[in-house]
């Protein structure tokens, strides 16, 4: 019983990261932006979820663990390759950016 | 010899990969994990992994789950507030931009591994790795300064992976 309502509050606290990130979607204004909101909350969110999952069914909690591993090493590296692949296919930076050394570096390497 | 110890620790890896996901110790599925691990780890220890049992050693072990993974988590969840925190600002107080640091790792792994843990923490996610230099996109632009970029992104993991990865 105990274990039933420990693992619905971790579901509660991912549901609620994973809305936020959608949320943060809507909201934010150019790809880098939404890719920040996206990346974090809904790593945090999805692996907080499945352990909720586990807890409630102890005999999955490896597996689960398992799951949460690979989900915390391979979500960063996606979100890398999106937001290069943004990049280098031409996506602007929002207006309000400050600074953009990427592109300075990538100009000074094409003189 | 550097191959077999490549080798041997992708077996060590698939193995416990596999003892993981079906959960029991019967010794039918050891002995079918262990063989599928073996004729496995044949065709892809040279794209798995480039240090071998170096990344086993108990230091690496031990620092790893005791001190680094509790301190991820930690600033996970603080990077989770703080984007909550932005998204709901009826003003959407943000700053962003491209910054370039150093970093000080030298291992390949080093420089993954810090270029997550960056991607994962507040406000900062790592757009290219070239070299020893990143470049990141901040949500809230503190510091153009390639010197004081550095010391506040990944300066803290840095120092923490310093520790026990190079």
């Amino acid at each position: 019983m105990v274990g039933r309502i420990i693992g619905d509050i971790f579901l509660i606290i991912g549901g609620i990261f994973i809305f936020l990130a959608s949320l943060g979607l809507l909201r934010m204004p150019d790809v880098y932006n939404r890719m920040q909101t996206s990346t974090k909350a809904v790593t945090l969110g999805a692996m907080s979820s499945i352990l909720g999952v586990g807890i409630i069914h102890p005999a999955w909690l490896l597996k689960c663990i398992l799951i949460m591993l690979f989900i915390l090493f391979t979500n960063p590296v996606s979100a890398h390759a999106i937001g290069r692949a943004a990049y280098k296919s031409g996506v602007k930076l929002w207006k309000g950016s400050v600074c953009d050394k990427y592109g300075e570096h990538l100009e000074d390497k094409n003189e | 010899m550097k191959s077999v110890s490549r080798y041997l620790y992708t077996v060590i890896m698939f193995f416990v990969v596999w003892v993981a996901l079906t959960g029991t110790l019967r010794w039918d599925e050891l002995i079918t994990g262990a063989a599928v691990s073996i004729i496995l780890a044949l065709f892809t220890f040279h794209i798995f992994t480039t240090e071998g049992l170096k990344n086993l050693t108990p230091k690496r072990v031990i620092c790893g789950i005791v001190y680094f993974f509790p301190y991820l988590i930690w600033e996970m969840i603080k990077a989770n507030l703080d984007v909550a925190y932005r998204v709901i600002h009826p003003k959407r107080p943000i700053n962003p931009g491209i910054v370039k640091v150093k970093t000080r790792m030298k291992s390949d792994l080093g420089k993954t591994l810090v270029a997550n843990s960056i991607t994962l923490t507040p406000g900062t996610f790592t757009i290219d790795v070239i070299g020893d230099e990143m470049f990141i996109h901040w949500i809230n632009v503190k510091s153009q300064d390639v010197e004081e970029a550095s010391k506040m992104i990944p300066g803290v993991f840095e120092k923490c992976l310093m520790k026990f990865m190079d």
